[in-house]
This record gives C-alpha cells, sequence and structure tokens, in this order.
C-alpha cells in the first residue's frame, strides 16, 4: 500500500486560450513523499497544481489521484476528493475576518459535526504542531509572514489530508522561518503519512526536504531525479537552474525580433 | 476616415455587447446566490454576524441623516405651509414626504455608499488575497459561504434601517416645527395620523425598501465577487457598487412610484 502512488499524471497539455501552458507532462507521485516542482517563474508549476485540485480542466491527458480521473468528477464528487488535499497558498490566504483559531477550526466546522469541545482540543493540537498555539487568539494581521504561512500549514493539515499541494512556500520568508517551514513540511509528511507537493524556486531549501524532484521549462519536463542526482547533474538546465545562472538554456532576453530593426537602424548608415 | 467610423462602431458594438453579456452574468451569479442559500438560512449564525456589520454598524450615518433630513423637512414645510395658513399640516407633510419617498430612497443611497461598498471591498480583497481559491480548495463554496450571508444580511437590515431613518426623521419634524417654531403639538400629530394610511403609504414605502435592499446588496456581491484581484480591480469595483446601485435606487424609485401612487390618492 505504501509504494502505491497516489498522484498519476499522463499526457497532460492546458492551454489558455491558443497559448500552450503544459505540452505532454508524465509524473508518478508515492504516498508518503515529498515532491519538487521546479521551474522559472511562469513555467506552468501553479497550473499543474491547478490541474490537480481540479480548479482548471486539461485540454487533454489526465491527472489521476488515488484512482480518480479528476476533470471527469462532478462537482459534488469533486467537492469530496477536495477534502482529502489541501493547498497552501503562496502568502498562506488566510481568513482575515476569523481569528488564527477559527481559521485552522474552519473546515472541522464545515465539514463535520464534531462537538465545540473535540474542535478545540483538535486546533490547538494543529497548531502546537506548527509551534503557535499560544498564538490562537491573534488575528491574521498580527501575525508574521512566517507565522501566517504556519497558520496556514495548520489549517491545511486540520482534516488529516492524504496530498498537501504547497504554492511557493518559501517566497519572502527570512532565513530562520525558511527553515521553519521545509522541516515542518518535511516531518508533518512523515508523522501524518501524506504526500506533499512543493512548487518552489527555492533550490537549496527544497533539496534538502524533498524526495525527488521535477524540473518544468516550457511546459514540458526538462529534467526529474533525486536530490542527489540533481545536485550531480550536468545537464545543462538543471545546473543553470540550480546554480542561480543568469544565461544557459533559459535565455536571458524575452525572444524578439532583430535589435537593429527595433531601433530603426536599418539602412541608417547606407 | 471611413476606417475611423467603422472603429467607432465597432467600439460602440463592443460595450453593447459585452455590458449585455455582464448584466448576464449578473443575473446567473443572482440566482446562483439565491440557490446557494440554504446554508445561510440553516446556519443563521453566519448571517447574524453580517447583520452586525452590514446593519447594526450603518445605523449611526442612518440615524443621524434622518434627524436631519426630517429637521430640514420641519423648516422648509413650515415655511411653505405657513404661506397658505396651513402650518398644522408640516406633520403631514413630513411623515408623507418620508415615509413614501425619502426614507427609502436616502437610506437606500447611504446604505449603499456605506455598507454596500464595504461588502464589495471586502469580497473583492478576498479574492485578491486567494482566500476565495482557497475556500474552494477546502470544498466550501464561497457563494455558499460568503456571499449569501452577506446579501441576505444586506437585504434584512435595509427595511429596517430605512424605517429607522423615517421615524427619527418625524422627531426631527417634531423637535423643529413643535419644539422651536411653536406649532401645536396636538393638531401636528392627529392630522399626521389621520392622513397616513398604513397600507398606502407605509407599506408602500416597505416594498421600495425591500426592492432597494435586493437591487444594492445584488449589485455589491457581484462587483465584490466579480473585481479583478488587483488594488485597481478592487477600487474600481467599489466605486460600481456606489455608481451603479444609487442609479439602480433611483431609476427603481420611479418605476414603483408610478405603479404605486398614480396621483389618485
Amino acid at each position: 500500500m505504501a509504494s502505491e502512488s497516489l498522484i498519476e499524471i499522463e499526457g497532460l497539455n492546458f492551454s489558455y486560450g491558443q497559448r500552450p501552458i503544459l505540452k505532454g507532462i508524465d509524473m508518478t507521485m508515492g504516498r508518503g513523499k515529498v515532491i519538487a516542482i521546479m521551474g522559472g517563474s511562469g513555467s506552468g508549476k501553479t497550473t499543474l497544481l491547478r490541474l490537480i485540485g481540479g480548479a482548471v480542466r486539461p485540454t487533454s491527458g489526465y491527472v489521476k489521484v488515488a484512482g480518480q480521473v479528476v476533470h471527469k468528477l462532478k462537482r459534488d464528487e469533486l467537492f469530496r476528493m477536495r477534502r482529502k488535499m489541501s493547498m497552501l497558498f503562496q502568502f498562506g490566504a488566510l481568513f482575515t475576518d476569523l481569528s488564527v483559531f477559527d481559521n485552522v477550526a474552519f473546515q472541522m466546522r464545515e465539514h463535520t459535526d464534531l462537538p465545540e469541545s473535540m474542535i478545540r482540543d483538535l486546533v490547538l493540537m494543529k497548531l502546537q504542531a506548527v509551534g503557535l498555539r499560544g498564538a490562537h487568539e491573534l488575528m491574521p494581521n498580527q501575525l508574521s509572514g512566517g507565522m501566517a504561512r504556519r497558520v496556514a500549514l495548520a489549517r491545511s493539515i486540520a482534516l488529516d489530508p492524504l496530498l498537501i499541494m504547497y504554492d511557493e512556500p518559501f517566497t519572502g520568508l527570512d532565513p530562520i522561518s525558511l527553515t521553519v517551514i521545509g522541516n515542518l513540511i518535511r516531518r508533518l509528511t512523515d508523522a501524518l503519512g501524506m504526500t506533499s507537493i512543493v512548487v518552489t524556486h527555492d533550490v537549496q531549501e527544497s533539496l534538502k526536504i524533498v524526495d525527488y524532484v521535477y524540473f518544468i521549462a516550457d511546459g514540458v519536463i526538462a529534467a526529474h531525479g533525486t536530490p542527489d542526482e540533481v545536485r550531480r547533474s550536468v545537464a545543462p538546465f538543471v545546473h543553470q537552474f540550480v546554480h542561480g545562472e543568469e544565461d544557459g538554456p533559459v535565455s536571458f532576453h524575452y525572444p524578439a525580433g532583430p535589435y537593429a530593426q527595433d531601433l530603426k537602424l536599418e539602412g541608417s548608415f547606407a | 476616415m471611413p476606417r475611423r467610423i467603422v472603429t467607432g462602431i465597432q467600439s460602440v458594438g463592443h460595450r453593447v455587447i459585452d455590458s449585455i453579456w455582464r448584466l448576464g452574468y449578473a443575473s446567473r451569479f443572482f440566482l446562483l446566490t439565491l440557490i446557494k442559500s440554504g446554508t445561510s438560512l440553516h446556519r443563521f449564525t453566519l448571517v447574524i454576524r453580517e447583520l452586525y456589520f452590514t446593519g447594526v454598524q450603518s445605523l449611526i450615518i442612518i440615524l443621524v441623516s434622518g434627524l436631519f433630513v426630517g429637521m430640514v423637512l420641519g423648516l422648509q414645510g413650515f415655511e411653505t405651509l405657513q404661506r397658505y395658513g396651513a402650518e398644522s399640516a408640516v406633520g403631514t407633510m413630513v411623515a408623507l414626504s418620508l415615509l413614501r419617498e425619502l426614507g427609502p430612497v436616502v437610506s437606500a443611497l447611504l446604505f449603499a455608499s456605506r455598507a454596500g461598498s464595504a461588502i464589495t471591498a471586502e469580497i473583492g480583497l478576498m479574492k485578491a488575497t486567494e482566500q476565495l481559491a482557497a475556500m474552494e480548495m477546502m470544498a466550501v463554496d464561497p457563494i455558499a459561504r460568503v456571499v449569501a450571508p452577506r446579501f441576505w444580511a444586506g437585504v434584512i437590515s435595509m427595511p429596517l434601517l430605512a424605517a429607522l431613518f423615517s421615524a427619527i426623521g418625524i422627531y426631527g419634524g417634531y423637535l423643529v416645527a413643535v419644539v422651536l417654531i411653536g406649532v401645536d403639538e396636538g393638531s401636528f400629530w392627529s392630522q399626521m395620523q389621520s392622513a397616513v394610511d398604513f397600507r398606502y403609504d407605509v407599506v408602500n414605502g416597505i416594498i421600495k425598501t425591500c426592492v432597494f435592499g435586493v437591487a444594492v446588496t445584488a449589485i455589491a456581491v457581484f462587483e465584490g465577487y466579480d473585481a479583478a484581484p488587483t488594488a485597481e480591480g478592487v477600487s474600481g469595483a467599489t466605486t460600481r457598487t456606489v455608481v451603479t446601485s444609487s442609479l439602480a435606487i433611483l431609476g427603481l424609485d420611479f418605476i414603483l412610484t408610478s405603479f404605486m401612487f398614480r396621483g389618485m390618492g
């Protein structure tokens, strides 16, 4: 059971209108693993998460979560499936009109009939897991960026999901918060036996905690492997990305016509 | 030259098609809100919470404006009626103006700018900060959980606020006409009592406020939900809420008035 894959993606294509975003993606993600999806900004990483969550429909191909093809589910079936997955948004997306406690309790109150006393115990346990039990009475606007991210993490494990997707969880964090969030992702994944998909471009931090890495560039999987394979890789794209080089397969310049033509220099010396 | 005319016609056509499309989208959204209202009626605490924000927090502006509108009506009414020696009818005039027109219309305009804009800004910002997307991913429908409670809170609080507006307005008229100017108190109240008809004046006024309440909150929640998820988008949506709902209130008021009071009273 443990080795069985939770997510299978096959021949996945997606385009916004005429503009292709993802072109023939194949992936499998096992249960209990932390998987990183890396790629430059605008490479389609977040779109991939949205496809897994069923927020958008693929142009062709499919995403299977726990054996179910996501885009073929009816709305209520999709909602039932989403109770088993959760998503951590880039800046936490905490409900600003609810306290930290109520944010974590939100899904329990919406989806279960648990008595308030049990909800209280569960919420405090989830907050303890991210080290913020003492902050349960605060409002989201009283939290620092790192704390808000941790509350959002506590909220996303509220109903013990099978799968958590993290959309850029490391963006805009100081080095301490960065390590805290990274370690929490690893620890919670192991403790709760779930699967984590981390979309990120923070290479060094994520290589420390993940089991497997996929690189996406221009809508295709450019490379994949374990963190050790990635570090040793000599593939030009991976090398450029991991070491943050300015130019390489991913060019510095956005595609454009000849420079001279744009500046209307043609023939001016003739 | 002809090319400019063609593009001119094109842009007019484009705008018309665009606004009709948007109207259809808004109507569908309104229907969805009604269909998904089960949760808010089932868990009425959600609506009560919003009633506090839209209703209770609008009280001050409604009461103060009502008082001043009533006081001005008292002054102006006395000034005019006095010329015909009918100053004792000032109570009737104040009460009828407030119950039929000013109460519903002015309180709805105030409600649109106080509560409507707040609803739009709140929902728009929830969208911009991905809170609605997060809710959707938690298998909770934002229309049922966020939009519908706000809609019903607005629909419920609007008639109540308008009633308070009219009541305190009449008291304001009383303060000016009777206490300040010295119109006979007995005739002030008794003429008002005999001239105001419950079904004709009061009920019609209440019907108006209900219609305005639905219109203002429906516009406010739609604009918020439809706002582009940027600072600019939210501010534009808030402005549109106030402008559109003010125009809707005045337009609807004319239509309703022409059905209710056809100069036959």
